[in-house]
């Protein structure tokens, strides 16, 4: 059956993407010479969640795919967010 | 038997003859009769097992085996049984043979793959008994593979660790085609609350099915590198945690439960409306408790860990959640009888291994709960009582779901109907055998009988007696039952389309269902369990 | 009923919810390894700090420039083919190919390097290391290899895509293999990209 995708991404588009991603790994790199101690591990996860959710909104077209496929990938990393809490109910109270 | 004096009617047994046609089959009737050959066969040899273990345990001391031998024996009996059996087991026979004609579909949404995953399973099975006959000797590790022993035993550890893992690469692809299935291939006007109960019972264990097992399969390869590579993730030596491991195998291994009884639970869900020709009681919430059993059946694990030096907010963290668990399945229970009840209610063999089935899974419930508080937990963990708990909640639940499933179905996988008779006397040698060898164990357990023991104190012998005696009458069940089954299977008379007279998709179409299941795509109009016209004897 | 072969083409939404669920598989399978990474770093912070000093950030940097740039390539490559440049798409997965081939390069030095200095889970030179130090390798050797075992599957999808292009089986009309290959692809980026800062940033 036909493919009824009604978006096609612009090169623009996806050059545009690549430009802000690498912005944002630049970014991640100069911060290391900042010394943020303890909040060096927050600020790199940040920034790599910042940028793996425009791959997954843009590059990976959930922006414009169905409502149930975005949820579906929320609820994925929610859970994972979860499982790993809860993993450290253990290790942090030890 | 090939043709009668009447032309046989074409069907999805003789669409295609001759032994390539099923194993080059994409048909998903086939394909869940494959894994239920597969699957059975593996059953009976890890049952064979099981009573050469029960036979030992008759007496203090080495019976017929070596103390190895008993390690290398519960370690394949529970490989064989996890991985090969229960937690394929329902889904991939029942999911497969049925799921797509309750909800009015052709085959699943990726019938190609559907037949990749059984050589998947097929090969991962074969690995496994690989693991038992290769140089040097079979893994005595237990199912559970914990370090530090599994990193250091001398013995085909890492074929099972690698068995483990391609079985559970099946199971994954099971659930992937299901999930789809069920979005994508609903016929017409089945909305998602006028699909019946099975299929939502396959969707929830789906998607269990997806999220954990891959951490089971990272958590193995760890342990392969650690046989290997030394790179001591779980070694104190070099600065790692064998808790660690723990917290990684039950991650996956407790929400594996679930995919093993969620779909029994289903099976049952069909059979208890179809034998009280009334509609099930409280269909939305057995939706909700479903999908809610697979979520918090995530958030449980460490209650296999409460000996193991986890921290007490943690403990606690788990036993809470344990609890909350408890509570849809038990919503589950007082629906199936509130079904019953003011029904008109046919005890035919199916609706005797439901009925069972909620005996059985309500101890095996309950004595989870005792298992999940931290007090008694102290005393019980590690000893016979946790054996007994969970063959109540798989064997007693999920085992008899099955038994239950195959007297519902098989007039319609087979066009043939069995003896009943011979059914229900099996079921009296199933269901007395089962609780005399299963019950004594938690007596015993309590008393300090530890588990996976080839040894014991006298003051034993009387529980392992009984639990022995009721393990040759349980295979007297089961050869009875299965034997009606098979012979049946070829020479039984011919059953109608719905010898039940239930109500949903699959009873409307004949009995073996054509290749295609449906002549004309169905249209759903109406909720699943509605009997306009309930069958009175 | 006619018996017709199952329709040769899978509607490209049941295929791509299907790809999505492999995905999440992807994701938990490395999920786990990330999980031991937190709670070894959470206990050895200041190993990891030391041992992540052994690992050169240009080439991490450059890797992940490599990927990030691949993953533009990959997306490029689905809006040429929608648009029916067959010549245009082909040539843009072919450089996607050339950059996942750089990284594997990239690798094979590091790894080299790391392996010529006796830095590798179970050698002699490992053993000495403080506890922290040895999580911290073992988990950059076995996160970073089962991420190159990725991106060789998504390297061997991503030829037979070309192929399949060549042959018109992909088309403006079909293309839903070139999709489930680029979604693939864009997961071993993901990937990356949370492996960079966790081994190479933490100095």
């Amino acid at each position: 059956m036909k493919n009824h995708e009604n978006h096609i991404s612009s090169d623009t588009l996806n050059w545009t993407v690549l430009v802000i991603l690498l912005l944002l790994t630049t970014i991640s790199i100069l911060a290391i010479k900042m010394h943020l101690g303890a909040f060096t591990v927050a600020l790199a996860l940040i920034l790599a969640s910042i940028k793996v959710t425009i791959v997954l909104t843009y590059f990976m077209h959930l922006k414009f795919e169905n409502l149930l496929l975005r949820i579906m990938v929320g609820a994925v990393f929610l859970l994972f967010a979860i499982v790993i809490a809860i993993t450290f109910i253990d290790y942090y109270f030890r | 038997m090939t043709n009668s004096s009447t032309a046989e009617p074409l069907n999805y047994l003789n669409h295609k003859t001759g032994l390539w046609s099923w194993l080059s089959s994409t048909d998903h009737k086939r394909i869940g009769l494959l894994y239920l050959y597969s699957i059975t066969i593996f059953f009976f040899a890890a049952a064979v097992l099981g009573l050469l273990m029960r036979i030992e345990k008759i007496a203090p001391g080495p019976t017929i085996m070596s103390a190895q031998t008993y390690n290398g024996m519960f370690t394949i009996h529970g490989i064989i049984m996890v991985f090969i059996v229960v937690i394929p087991g329902l889904a991939a026979v029942f999911g497969n043979i049925m799921l797509p004609i309750m909800i009015g579909a052709k085959d699943v949404a990726f019938p190609k793959l559907n037949l990749f995953s059984w050589y998947v399973y097929i090969s991962g099975a074969f690995l496994g008994l690989y693991s038992q006959f290769a140089n040097g000797h079979s893994p005595d590790t237990g199912w559970t593979f914990y370090v530090p022993y599994s990193a250091e035993a001398s013995s085909n550890v890492v074929i099972a660790l690698t068995a483990a893992f391609v079985l559970g690469f099946a199971s994954i692809l099971t659930g992937l085609n299901f999930i789809v299935t069920i979005h994508k291939m609903r016929a017409p006007g089945m909305t998602w609350f006028r699909m019946p109960l099975f299929p939502w019972s396959l969707y929830a264990t789906a998607w269990i099915q997806i999220l954990a097992t891959p951490i089971i399969g990272i958590t193995l390869l760890m342990v392969i590198a650690e046989r290997t590579f030394h790179i001591g993730f779980f070694d104190p030596a070099l600065g790692g945690d064998p808790v660690l491991y723990q917290h990684l195998f039950w991650i996956y291994s407790h929400p594996a439960v679930y995919v093993m009884i969620l779909p029994a639970m289903g099976v049952v869900t069909e059979i208890f409306p179809t034998f009280s020709q009334k509609p099930v009681f409280g269909y939305v919430p057995i939706v909700f408790s479903s999908m809610a059993i697979a979520l918090v059946g995530y958030f449980v694990w460490g209650h296999h860990m409460f000996t193991s030096g986890i921290s007490y907010e943690s403990r606690w963290f788990f036993s809470f959640l344990t609890f909350l668990v408890a509570i849809p399945s038990a919503i589950k229970v007082f629906n199936w009888l509130s079904t019953m009840y003011g029904g008109s209610v046919d005890l035919k063999p199916p609706l005797l291994y439901a009925i069972s089935f909620i005996f059985l899974f309500t101890i095996g419930g309950f004595t989870g709960l005792t298992l999940g508080s931290l007090a008694t937990n102290i005393q019980l963990h590690n000893t016979d009582f946790v054996v007994a708990h969970f063959h109540y909640i798989i064997f007693g639940g999920m085992g008899f779901a099955f038994f239950a499933g195959i007297h519902y179905w098989f007039p319609k996988i087979y066009g043939r109907m069995y003896n009943f008779k011979w059914a229900n006397i099996s079921w009296g040698f199933l269901f007395a055998g089962f609780n005399l060898l299963y019950f004594p164990l938690f007596v015993i357990g309590i008393q300090g009988m530890p588990r996976r023991y080839f040894d014991y104190d006298p003051k034993f012998q009387t529980g392992e007696v009984i639990s022995t005696i009721g393990a040759f009458i349980l295979f007297i069940g089961l050869i009875g039952m299965i034997s009606n089954l098979i012979y049946h299977s070829k020479r039984g008379t011919i059953a109608p389309s719905n010898p039940w007279h239930g109500v949903t998709l699959e009873w409307q179409i004949p009995s073996p269902p054509p290749h295609e299941n449906f002549d004309e795509v169905p249209v759903i109009t109406r909720e699943p369990y509605v009997f306009d016209h309930p069958y009175t004897k | 009923m006619s018996s017709t072969e199952h329709s040769e083409h899978i509607d490209s939404d049941t295929g791509k919810m299907g790809m999505w669920l492999f995905l999440f598989t992807e994701l938990f399978l490395f999920g786990g390894l990330f999980i031991v990474y937190a709670v070894m770093r959470s206990k050895y912070a200041v190993d990891f700090h030391h041992a992540a000093l052994e690992l050169n950030v240009f080439v991490g940097a450059t890797n992940t420039v490599v990927l990030l740039v691949s993953s533009m390539t990959v997306a490029m490559s689905l809006t040429a083919i929608q648009q029916n440049r067959s010549g245009k798409a082909i040539g843009l997965i072919f450089i996607t190919l050339i950059l996942a081939g750089v990284f594997m390069v990239n690798k094979y030095f590091e790894w080299g390097h790391k392996i010529g200095l006796h830095l590798y889970p179970g050698s002699d030179v490992m053993k000495t290391l403080p506890h922290g130090e040895i999580m911290f390798f073992g988990l950059y050797f076995m996160m970073t290899g089962l991420h190159a075992i990725h991106v060789i599957i998504g390297g061997i999808l991503l030829t037979i895509v070309i192929r399949k292009i060549q042959s018109a089986k992909i088309n403006s009309g079909h293309y839903l293999l070139q999709e489930n290959a680029a979604l693939y692809w864009h997961l071993v980026d993901l990937i990356w990209i949370f492996l960079f800062p966790l081994l190479y940033l933490i100095t």
